[in-house]
């Protein structure tokens, strides 16, 4: 059997296995759920567009212009009486003279006056909301799932070796598939996880009415942070396995394994902390670790040239091979170290296991 | 080319330590041989070399005169000293998905794992979680992991240690059946009563050198002092003074005794006859724990 043949097998198992597992299922609701609240419920809390009540014909034109829903009365008391009543937001009386509970009806004043033509030098093309919560979004999904599911990773990896059974296993199949096949596994379950959470969130954006400008945005800083993704996420999981083999138990898995979190953790609060530091942001979105994050939120926020995501992820993909010869040895050296915790020298030193 | 599996010259050093040294012994085809060693001496690691597990400094090992490649191993059953499994997968599963690993298709897979179950009287508990299972049973899971794909060369580490006598029965039957269509099948164990009982050859390794190897019956002839023993009617105390008899033991009408090279066992016969009736008389074949013992010296 070739060692492709053997890492399917494996991946097999390991997909089996954790789509029986309950808290698999669960994160996955609970950040389907996430994605359909943070995209659909804000435009619906916002509420319809303004109510005015008026009886004057040019005025209910001019407010329909702008945008605003005109209540049509028969006279100007009728008008007061649906403000103090709350049926309406605000009324135009004669005058006119524009009506408020107990505070100035902006909209309404603004339909009816005539503004200067204003010029704007730096245009905030985005939604301040949606600015804020798209970079956080993707930052927090990235290092929640690479979070999750790589110690997963290392846990399916320490159960091997707390068990013995990476004995037989090691006997059939060369360490290589096993090391492949778990990688493979998990990397499709994260990306499948995160993409469904992404086709939720776009859809949702296109029901709940988002404009088309917010939209046209979105989805191309989407289709990139998935690539990212992808290979981030294959390069951070041979990591999370070769930290899982150092240890023997899984009560070791949180010793070993915290250079890895820092690693994961760390791009994560940095970019939420620099969004605003573009200097920082531009180093940050070429680091291996960072620009899975880093990378789509300076393409959402229009500070990166075309050809600066195409150059990330070169580097992103050498670095992950890299680490993944890295993360293989490791693997390989320490898996059948089965007396304590082994340390990072001796699992690169002894390379004891037979291709 | 003969069903042979021959383990030559394989030398293993742990860092300094030197913990197999020109390890060389052959496993013939159709017969139990035994693997014994105190703990330590380097029965695990020399079996890890074999399939693979670990790498050999130096040495090759061989089967049907060909160095081994995991092509040719995916026909080994194993069975290591460290026994494991899934506990969170049902039994069912792991057996298939070992054989699976094995190179079996699906089918193969689920037919072998049925049949081996059923062998092994686990036919009910195939949907169960292995932890769920008692040792016994779990041990007797293991057991299956290491048989379903059907080997052609079978090694297996200490495969009696854990099991009840029950199991011991089933396990020695599945292991001679095996033997018996052909397989070199090669186990170690400290339980050296269970090996006399059970192996045609017989490896002795001491401190990672082998010490002896051979067939049981050679290794007895070559090991045995010529030790008889006796049974009279009356008191067997004369012995002790008859020209070339060392006596080993004696218990009123009973004795075992030594003889000097060149002594005729008849002639003491015939004295022991002079004095009345013999109920018996005979060679003592000595006992794997006393060649062990020997060999250990």
């Amino acid at each position: 059997m070739s060692t492709f043949a053997a890492a399917q097998l494996v991946a097999a198992r390991e997909i089996r296995v954790k789509l029986r597992d309950k808290t698999f299922l669960i994160s996955t609701a609970f950040f389907l759920l996430i994605a359909v609240a943070s995209t659909v419920l804000p435009p619906i809390l916002e509420g319809g567009p303004t109510e005015v009540a008026t009886a004057d014909r040019t005025v209910a034109a001019a407010l329909r212009q702008a945008g605003l829903e005109v209540r049509a009365v028969a006279g100007d008391a009728e008008a007061e009486r649906l403000v103090r009543d709350g049926d309406v937001e605000a009324a135009v009386v004669a005058g006119p003279t524009v009506l408020g509970l107990d505070e100035a009806p902006d909209e309404v004043v603004e339909a009816l006056s005539t503004a200067p033509p204003v010029r704007l030098l730096d245009p905030d093309a985005t939604d301040p909301f949606v600015a804020f919560v798209v970079p956080f979004a993707l930052a927090f999904l990235f290092f929640m799932t690479s979070f999750t599911f790589g110690l997963q990773i290392a846990m399916s990896v320490t159960e091997e070796k707390q068990t013995r059974i990476v004995e037989i296993l090691v006997a059939s199949v060369p360490v290589r598939a096993l090391l492949a096949g778990k990688v493979a596994a998990m990397t499709l379950l994260a990306f499948g996880q995160i993409a469904l959470v992404a086709v939720v969130a776009f859809v949702g954006m296109r029901i709940a009415g988002v404009g088309a400008d917010v939209t046209a945005l979105v989805g191309p800083t989407i289709a990139w942070f998935l690539v990212f993704f992808l290979i981030g996420f294959v390069m951070l999981a041979t990591l999370w396995a070769g930290v899982g083999a150092l240890a023997a138990r899984q009560e070791d898995i949180n010793g070993a394994s915290a250079p890895l979190q820092l690693a994961v953790m760390g791009p994560f609060l940095a970019v939420l902390f620099l969004q605003e530091n573009a200097a920082a942001m531009t180093v940050l979105s070429y680091i291996p670790f960072s620009a899975p994050i880093a990378m789509p939120v300076r393409l959402f926020t229009g500070d990166a040239a075309g050809w600066e995501p195409v150059l990330s992820l070169i580097v992103l993909a050498a670095s992950t091979l890299v680490f993944l010869a890295v993360g293989a040895r490791v693997y390989e050296g320490s898996l059948l170290r089965t007396n304590g915790r082994t340390s990072f020298a001796t699992a690169w030193r002894s390379r004891s296991t037979v291709g | 080319m003969a069903n042979v599996l021959k383990v030559e010259a394989v030398n293993r050093s742990f860092g300094d330590r030197r913990v197999l040294e020109d390890v060389t012994f052959s496993v013939e085809a159709g017969r139990m041989t035994g693997f014994v060693g105190a703990n330590g001496a380097g029965k695990t690691t020399t079996m890890r070399i074999m399939l693979g597990v670990l790498a050999a400094d130096a040495g090759e090992v061989t089967w049907q005169g060909a160095p081994l490649t995991r092509e040719l191993r995916h026909r080994f059953g194993y069975m290591p000293e460290e026994r494991g499994l899934y506990p969170k997968m049902t039994v069912t599963d792991q057996i298939v998905y070992l054989a699976r690993l094995h190179g079996l298709s699906v089918d193969a897979a689920r037919r072998n794992t049925a049949a081996l179950l059923e062998r092994l009287g686990l036919s009910d508990r195939g949907g169960e979680h292995v932890e769920k299972l008692s040792l016994g049973n779990q041990q007797r899971v293991q057991i299956a992991a290491a048989l379903v794909h059907d080997p052609e060369v079978l090694v297996l580490d200490e495969p009696f240690s854990g099991l009840d006598p029950l199991a011991v029965d089933v396990v020695v039957g599945v292991l001679r059946e095996r033997a018996s269509a052909g397989a070199p099948v090669l186990f170690s164990s400290h339980q050296l009563d269970v090996v006399e009982r059970l192996c045609d050859d017989l490896v002795i390794i001491t401190a990672g050198r082998i010490r002896a190897s051979g067939s049981r019956a050679e290794l007895r002839a070559g090991y045995a002092q010529p030790r008889f023993a006796i049974q009279v009617d009356t008191d067997a105390g004369w012995l002790r003074d008859e020209p070339g008899v060392t006596l080993v033991d004696l218990d009123g009408a009973r004795a075992v005794f030594d003889l000097a090279p060149g002594t005729d066992d008849q002639a003491v016969l015939r004295a022991a006859l002079a004095r009345g009736p013999v109920r018996s008389f005979g060679p003592v074949t000595p006992s794997l724990a006393e060649i062990f013992r020997e060999v250990n010296q």
